[in-house]
């Protein structure tokens, strides 16, 4: 039997710190500032600055904070153009540059589990783990008994701080699991299909038999939402303040928490709806139907955003990674795949298992956990937010009873699992996130910092009508609209004001100025403009060209050699 | 079902009466004439005469009957007299015919006199004399009862009677009559009017309204007196009796012979026909009433087909849990397989119950008839759903039922089912394992609480669960990864859609191989408790086949059909200006030259390449997000000429959020600073550009040093020299 190398998890002091969430583009490092004058830098004790200037940014950091994509080619521009163009750049260049020296203060590394040479880390057990690690983070591992009031569903809050747990025959608890103190614990005396915490720990939505219910953290029930029945799963978009509601009915309702109101109730069209989870990256909504799709919506829009066919048989479960890049899914069929997202939807990885993935979890960290029976099966990637690798899990372990609810402890390397006999938090190194922002989701934060926190965000609020499925498109012209503006406008003036004046040679003296040469001035720039349209197009040809050779490079590559040409080639199309 | 018969009987009691009614209207009918001034029945009479006039069918003598109120010289009645009355004989002079009549009158007299006058048929005497031993006895009791034999007036008694009554007790009740008779003649008046209303509509409505009151008559009656209403019920059997015997709604009626040969061009006859002939078929649905011998036939049968009807009608108690006897009839390879058997055994036990239920005890019948229907209903539904869900619980279990053993493993079952009615569990399990060892289930399971309500999708993924765990278990023992990729592989190219494999090689995924990847499957260490049972070698063969059946194409199948629909309805649509009959003939059956309609067809212009073309297995929506688009940006500023442009100066986030808090302040700081308590000047032509005095540069320089641009720094050292 071995033992973990090293397990590693988060101590408890807390840098409070302001971390960027996206990252995609690239850009230039800044280079450390040249010595301009080295006598100047000369101490009185004579002693030399052996690292003058800041200190080195290194490159793959601050390509990670830029975001002007250089890839597009730009159409000619004006010199005024050019410069706004310029500063845009060195303000981007000069952000990122702080941003990544701010890294730094990322102090905390995230946990890890490594065999030793050959071993298979799955066959550590829970046990082991918490043997090897510190008393404080063996504590994080507990499992609570609760065999009466059925499966549990459980959920913890936006900081990784509370966990609520509601059984289905009735019994709802939330408690700040890390102190184990209860508060509050209710029998609502009805079915209870899902539980979510609200935008903070303080309110608490719960799916019951008929209606949905949102209750304090005292357990009062605040109010009973009649327009929400027969929920069957919830989610919460929190830049939103959306509750995301799929029912019975077939119909897929956003509630908007802060003001009360139902902004969309959406009919998917698909009968019953008990598959759900949100892309934390676009709060688009995925909603995994008896016909092996997944749809995508967003409030906005009435119909799906898109439609992907995942499965042969009905889809069981669906989960979004924290970036938005992969979604996972698994289907009666006993697969589970994993999606890229990024605009192709085509299944990335894909595995048989033996009895079909019921429940499904992406952490912080990209691990995927899936719950199938009672056993539940975490896979790893190779670093942060990468394609978990389906060859071998990462960790497994048995439940005393089948699984109905997991998900990832935020800010924790820790698993919380709801079944049938009861809730189980099982340590999983590396699946969570180990620096936070203390500004944005504070687990360690008092009341009062909570109240502050809650006002900003309500004032940050992101109107619901925003959700698309590239948020970043945001940040673009809206083509359409620009081009009917312009149409108008040349119809309201009667010419087209930035249309290209034809060129008008000017007038010279000493004779040069005849007719004759004129048009042959004239004929000269025409021929210009026609030679480079020319010029153009011809390279775009040869551009495509090129690329039609590639393909069909590779076509041929990927062709198996045939052993000679028959003659009989010429009939086949 | 019942209840709706048991509507219509009624409504057919309710005609019936009507018949009965009839007859009793009749004589009625006849003495209708009266002295009551019924305005309406004077029109009728008149218009009675009137038709009668044209000579054809000269009829009726109408008779009076009874004294009229009114005799008056003013009101001549040439009824009676045979003949009519003709103005100029009541015009003629007196006097002529005085005139003339003297010597005629005196003639005729004394042709009366020298004639013998005719004797009466019946003289008195002769009456009285009674020859026949007949007519004496006759006579007698004539005599006996005091009959006026003569005089026929009124008899000894109604004199009697008529002196004993005061005369306001006679006008009384004589005025009592008349009001009657008054009210009939009313109420015939309407019925007649009713009657002639031609309106199906009024009349359908009229008859519904009657048989639901009918109804709730009877409703009522049953509860306060059962035994009226058992009777009542008798009465309504009876008129749906006799509604079979005759030959109504039977398309032999005048109406539906010419519905009939309607039919043939007219789908509005045909539907009325059909329908009649619908209607004829539920009124004389014979009611399945089970004799002894029927059932005793049933019973021989079953043991014939060796199958367990006894299990059927054990699990059809049961009260929770659909039947899974009719759960496998619903899939749809039980058609291929036992499609002989069950059609047979299914509508049976239901009737069976039906019929026995009415025989036993009458007015309770009706409630568990309407009570019973409900169950089934909802277990039919309850039926199709789990069908839906568990396609391959049913296939599973069709699959098994081939084989002789599962007969007795379904025996068991039923037993099983006597003994814990709650637990849907273990027969998935029994079913499924076979012989094997059956787990024992928690004692927590067991008793369940109330509180549980488990949607019937979870259960049914759980026993799927629980199906397939087995099947896996063998694939991991018996199947290399590799090997099973080849199955997979193979799976799609076995199954009929073929010709749709070879348009989709177009396209550069395909969405048979997306569908079925290679996927190895997981050799996991910890394998899920359940799956430690080991099944036998052709068990693994079943499941594999049960596999294969279950990768159904129609989803994929669906799904495509669903993104050609999507892709049509996003494509622009063309625009036909042809206008059919100009410059050439129109009419029905032409249609516009090709020529002409490719002529004034105007073409959409194609539309940018979807974004799903080459991914068969996704539908982008292509429409735009309008609310979204409302918050974009619509308008270049001012140096930019294009878009991209712009949009590459607003890429960088600005906020907080994304940014340190150092670089946020740098990002957000204002062009111009001012201090507080700074006094801001109102702005001068020279501040804008225009340049009267050097003077303006020192402003400028004081408001901002650090912008400041070569020239004017030329300037300033310009003035520092000066």
């Amino acid at each position: 039997m071995s033992r973990p190398r090293r397990t590693n998890f988060r101590p408890k002091n807390t840098h409070i710190l302001k971390k960027s969430r996206i990252s995609k583009k690239l850009q230039v490092p800044k280079k450390p500032r040249e010595r301009k004058n080295p006598e100047s830098q000369r101490s009185l004790s004579g002693a030399q600055d052996p690292f003058p200037g800041p200190a080195p940014v290194p490159v793959d950091v601050v390509q990670k904070f830029c975001r002007i994509d250089k890839s597009k080619k730009l159409p000619r521009c004006r010199s005024k153009t050019r410069n706004r163009l310029k500063v845009a750049e060195t303000e981007e260049e000069e952000t990122s540059v702080t941003a990544a020296r701010s890294e730094l203060l990322l102090a905390e590394e995230p946990g890890f589990l490594e065999g030793e040479d050959g071993e298979d880390t799955a066959k550590i057990l829970q046990a082991d783990i918490v043997e090897a690690v510190d008393i404080a983070s063996a504590a994080k591992h507990f499992d609570l008994n609760l065999r009466q009031f059925g499966p549990y569903r459980v959920n913890y809050s936006r900081t990784g701080r509370h966990l609520a747990f509601g059984g289905r025959r009735g019994h709802v608890a939330a408690l700040d699991w890390v102190t184990k103190k209860l508060m509050c614990e209710i029998n609502v005396m009805e079915a209870v299909r899902d539980i979510r915490f609200l935008h903070s720990e303080a309110l608490l939505a719960v799916a019951q038999n008929r209606w949905l219910y949102i209750y304090d953290n005292q357990g009062i029930e605040l109010h009973c939402i009649r327009r929400c029945d027969r929920v069957t799963r919830l989610e919460f978009l929190p830049f939103h303040f959306l509750l995301a509601t799929a029912s019975e009915t077939g119909f897929l309702t956003y509630l908007d928490v802060s003001v009360g109101k139902i902004v969309a109730a959406l009919n998917a069209r698909a009968g019953r709806l008990d598959v759900m989870t949100q892309n934390p990256y676009n709060a688009v909504i995925h909603l995994g139907h008896s016909n092996g799709t997944v749809s995508l919506w967003s409030p906005a829009v009435k119909e799906p955003l898109v439609k992907i066919l995942c499965h042969r048989g009905g889809v069981r479960a669906v989960a979004v990674d924290s970036t938005g890049t992969y979604m996972a899914t698994s289907g009666l069929d006993h697969q589970l795949k994993i999606f890229d997202l990024r605009g192709t939807y085509q299944p990335l990885r894909a595995r048989t298992l033996p009895q079909g993935a019921g429940h499904l979890a992406f952490s912080q960290r990209g691990l995927l956990a899936a719950g199938m029976g009672d056993v539940v099966n975490i896979w790893a990637g190779h670093g942060k937010a990468s394609l978990p690798s389906l060859e071998q899990p990462y960790l497994t372990h048995r439940l005393s009873g089948p699984v109905h609810g997991l998900q990832f402890c935020p800010f924790e390397d820790v698993l919380g699992l709801g079944h049938s006999g009861g809730i189980t938090s099982m340590l999983v190194p590396g699946s969570a996130e180990p620096n936070f922002d203390g500004l944005e989701s504070n687990p360690y934060r008092s009341r009062k910092q909570r109240q502050e926190w809650e006002v900003k965000a309500l004032l940050e609020k992101v109107p619901a009508e925003l959700i698309c499925l590239d948020p970043r498109a945001l940040a673009e012209v809206d083509v359409i609209s620009l081009e009917q503006k312009k149409k108008e406008r040349i119809e309201r003036l009667g010419y087209d004001p930035e249309a290209k004046t034809p060129f008008q040679p000017k007038p010279k003296q000493k004779g040069r100025s005849s007719t004759a040469s004129l048009v042959k001035r004239k004929r000269k720039v025409m021929d210009k403009e026609h030679r480079d349209k020319v010029r153009q197009s011809l390279e775009q040809q040869q551009q495509q060209q090129e690329q039609q050779q590639q393909q069909q490079h590779k076509q041929e590559k990927a062709k198996p050699m045939r052993a000679r040409p028959s003659a009989l080639d010429r009939f086949v199309r | 079902m019942t209840a709706s018969r048991a509507a219509k009987s009624v409504l057919a009691l309710s005609q019936q009466e009507e018949l009965v009614d009839l007859p009793e209207d009749c004589p009625l009918n006849v003495s209708e004439d009266e002295e009551d001034s019924d305005g309406e029945r004077k029109h009728q009479k008149l218009l009675e005469t009137i038709s009668s006039l044209d000579g054809k069918n000269r009829h009726k003598v109408a008779e009076r009957s009874e004294a009229s109120l009114k005799v008056s010289e003013f009101n001549v009645s040439a009824e009676g007299s045979g003949e009519k009355l003709v103005l100029a004989d009541l015009l003629e002079p007196v006097k002529t015919s005085s005139s003339l009549s003297l010597a005629t009158v005196k003639k005729q007299l004394n042709r009366v006199k020298s004639k013998k006058t005719v004797e009466l048929p019946l003289h008195k005497e002769e009456i009285e004399r009674a020859r026949t031993p007949l007519e004496q006895e006759v006579f007698n009791l004539l005599h006996k009862n005091k009959q006026p034999v003569t005089d026929p007036l009124l008899t000894p008694m109604e004199k009697a009677s008529l002196k004993a009554m005061s005369l306001e007790e006679a006008k009384m009740r004589r005025a009592e009559l008349q009001r009657a008779r008054a009210l009939q003649s009313y109420y015939e008046a309407r019925a007649r009017r009713e009657k002639k209303i031609k309106s199906k509509r009024y009349h359908k409505i009229v008859k519904k309204e009657k048989a639901k009151r009918a109804l709730k008559a009877f409703e009522q009656l049953r509860k306060v007196n059962p035994a009226a209403a058992l009777e009542e019920l008798k009465k309504i059997e009876k008129a749906r009796m006799m509604e079979r015997m005759s030959l109504k709604h039977q398309n032999s009626g005048k109406w539906a012979k010419s519905k009939a040969i309607m039919a043939k061009y007219d789908l509005e006859a045909r539907q009325a026909m059909q329908e009649q002939l619908a209607k004829n078929k539920e009124l004389t649905q014979k009611l399945q009433v089970a004799s002894e011998s029927e059932e005793e036939e049933r019973g021989a049968e079953e043991t014939e087909e060796l199958l367990v009807p006894d299990v059927v009608n054990e699990v059809q108690m049961n009260p929770d849990g659909p039947n899974p006897w009719m759960l496998r009839s619903c899939t749809r390879d039980i058609k291929e397989a036992e499609a002989h058997e069950d059609p047979e055994e299914l509508p049976d036990p239901v009737a069976h119950e039906v019929s026995e239920s009415e025989g036993d005890e009458r007015p309770v019948a009706e409630e568990e008839i309407l009570l019973k229907e409900v169950e089934e209903r909802r277990s039919l539904r309850r039926r199709s759903e789990l069908s839906q869900d568990a396609e391959p619980v049913g296939s599973q279990e069709t699959k098994d039922s081939s084989s002789q053993e599962v007969l007795s493993e379904l025996r068991a079952l039923s037993q099983k089912f006597k003994k814990n009615h709650q637990s849907r569990k273990p027969k998935a399990s029994s079913v499924s394992t076979g012989h094997q060892v059956q787990r024992e289930e928690p004692a927590l399971e067991e008793e369940e609480p109330l509180l549980l309500q488990r949607s019937k999708r979870v259960q049914t993924v759980e026993e799927l669960e629980e199906l397939e765990k087995e099947e896996c278990s063998q694939n991991q023992e018996f199947l290399r990864p590799g090997l099973k990729g080849q199955q997979l592989e193979r799976n799609p190219n076995n199954l009929p859609n073929a010709p749709k494999e070879k348009k989709k090689k177009e396209q550069m995924i395909d969405l048979q191989n997306l569908l079925s990847t290679k996927s190895p499957s997981v050799k996991s260490l910890a394998v899920p408790t359940t799956l430690e049972e080991m099944d036998d070698e052709e068990e693994r063969d079943q499941k594999q086949m049960i596999k294969e059946a279950f990768a159904g194409d129609d989803v994929i199948r669906d799904f495509l059909k669903e993104k050609r629909e999507s892709m049509e309805a996003s494509k622009p649509k063309d625009v036909d200006l042809t206008l059919p009959g100009w410059g050439e003939w129109g009419g029905m059956g032409l249609k516009p030259s090709t020529k002409k309609r490719r002529r004034f067809l105007i073409k959409a212009p194609e539309g940018p390449p979807r974004k799903d073309k080459n991914l068969p297995n996704v539908i982008i929506n292509e429409k735009r997000n309008i609310h979204a688009a409302a918050h974009q940006v619509q308008v270049l500023p001012y140096p930019f000429t294009h878009h991209s442009q712009f949009e590459r100066t607003i890429q960088t986030p600005i906020g907080s959020t994304w940014n340190t808090q150092r670089a946020f302040q740098k990002l957000t700081t204002p062009k111009v600073v001012t201090k507080p308590g700074h006094i801001i000047k109102p702005i001068k032509p020279e501040d804008v550009g225009y340049r009267s005095s050097s003077r303006s540069d020192l402003s400028v320089m004081q408001r901002n040093p650090k912008r400041l641009s070569a020239s004017h720094k030329k300037q300033l050292k310009k003035n520092s020299v000066d």
